[in-house]
């Protein structure tokens, strides 16, 4: 898929139908609704933080882009995240699974 | 439609064995045969197996090994709410009349493939169970002002619960202090919020009407079934509702004519801690941002309504075999057979169980 292949590049884009001008989520070359093929483009930053938590000291989130893509990530910041803060994709790859770091706007 | 019932039960104890997955699934049915009076292989018109094994084939071997030739067999899986969906799938095959008797077997090893769902993106490098927990957990803190010590709170009463339990995989009692200090995994749940993997067992009979006296006095009727899925990702959903859950027991509520305030006893899907108290906020036994209270309230008066035999938590959670131990409880706790951990002359009950960062539930309302 697009989107891995993408990923490994240090892109992240998100497919769209053309046809609904719908975004599919989670990404897929096929779109929900009319079964038409999606096409890929970057995705629209800064995005919304939605919920973050702490794992052995590392902060993990949700964040929303384009008011529905949800995409969960490691969190970088030198201050306390406050849940509805703007945040950029500061890297993003691909092993195995798609890999997000996130960091305040 | 025909009434469908339950009619016989058996599970194996809850462990850490290293053994085939056939070997426990053969165990609930041997247990099933024993325990069930009347019943022989040839009254049995299907055989559903319920796992997230790799192994293939399992409905037939199982068949096989007991010495059945159904007319039905097949495996269900749908990650942890795969027993309940088997029991669902049985209970449409009586009711539309193609089957009369209908055994229902579900198992897990401890190191099921179905803990994790690769397939969600949504979830980046994050897919273990314990980071969509955390999420649901900070979300509800920061909106209901749910605290650890609720949290805390449901461990410790499931727990305690499950000493009752023979089966149950970790019947330890545990202060709530022991609990809010033991090891820390999220800033946000701690080792005794979850419930864990294991191997284990459990059978169900399921019967028609007239099929249902040959084996018991005492039947115990399906008389709702909801099931919902709103998505397989988890990131789709709110963080603070269990939506699929919302709209299953809406359906089984409807479907039974009931509702929460007349559920006497129900088993719970608390695959971590706040599941429970959202559940239950979420099916109506109480208002948003209110379970916390009432789980205390619980515990504070030994009250076993709510997970009477350990829940996920006390019990262990073998996946395909969870949603069948919760109906075979509930099936014993109205046939007043509970034993120790029996709740005082329920009607009705009710079973919730769901699967993947609760994206889909089933509620079934049980009644004797």
């Amino acid at each position: 898929m697009i989107f891995e292949a993408e990923l490994k590049n240090g892109r992240f884009v998100v497919p769209e139908c053309p046809k609904c001008q719908k975004l599919v989520w989670p990404p897929s070359d096929s779109c929900t609704r009319c079964f038409g093929n999606t096409v890929w483009r970057t995705a629209d930053e800064p995005g919304t933080l939605v919920e973050y938590s702490a794992k052995d000291g590392k902060l993990f989130c949700m964040v929303e882009f384009e008011n529905s893509i949800r995409v969960m990530g490691a969190l970088e910041c030198d201050k306390a995240p406050a849940v509805g803060q703007k945040v950029r994709v500061l890297s993003c790859g691909f092993d195995n699974s798609p890999r997000f770091t996130f960091s305040p706007e | 439609m025909n009434r469908v019932a339950i009619v016989g039960y058996s599970d194996t104890k809850f462990s850490s064995d290293d053994i085939p997955i056939e070997s426990s699934m053969f165990a609930a049915v041997k247990g099933l045969f024993e325990q069930t009076p009347n019943i022989s292989q040839g009254d049995i018109d299907a055989v559903l197996t319920s796992t997230n094994d790799n192994k293939k084939y399992l409905s037939p071997i199982i068949s096989e090994m007991s010495g059945i030739a159904p007319k039905i067999s097949h495996n269900v899986e749908n990650l942890c709410n795969s027993g309940t969906n088997a029991t669902v799938s049985a209970f449409s095959y009586i009711a539309s009349g193609l089957a009369d008797v209908a055994l229902v077997v579900g198992a897990e090893r401890f190191d099921s493939p179905g803990q994790v769902l690769q397939w969600d993106d949504s979830r980046g490098e994050f897919k273990h169970p314990i980071f969509w927990a955390s999420m649901f957990t900070k979300a509800h803190k920061r909106k209901f002002g749910t605290t650890d010590e609720h949290l805390a709170y449901v461990s410790a009463k499931n727990h305690r619960n499950a000493l009752d339990n023979p089966t149950a995989y970790s019947p330890k009692e545990y202060s709530i202090e022991e609990i809010m200090n033991s090891k820390k995994l999220t800033d946000d749940l701690r080792l005794l919020d979850c419930s864990r993997p294991c191997t284990g067992s459990s059978a169900i009979l399921l019967a028609s009407e007239k099929m249902a006296k040959k084996f018991t006095d005492v039947p115990v009727w399906i008389s709702g079934i909801g099931q919902k899925t709103t998505s397989a990702s988890f990131t789709k959903n709110d963080l603070t509702t269990i939506e699929s859950t919302r709209l299953a027991a809406h359906d089984a509520f409807l479907m039974s004519n009931t509702s929460p305030q007349k559920i006497d006893v129900a088993e719970i899907h608390d695959a971590f801690t706040i599941c429970e108290i959202m559940v239950l906020e979420d099916m109506g036994f109480t208002q948003k941002g209110k379970a916390g209270q009432f789980v205390l309230d619980l515990y504070n008066t030994n009250d076993k309504k709510i997970n009477p035999r350990g829940g996920l938590i006390g019990a262990g959670h073998p996946l395909g075999a969870t949603g069948i131990a919760q109906v075979s409880e509930i099936t014993k706790q109205l046939q007043g057979k509970a034993g120790k951990r029996q709740v005082e002359s329920p009607k009705v009950g009710l079973v919730q169980n769901m699967s993947a960062a609760a994206t889909s539930s089933t509620v079934l309302v049980l009644e004797s």
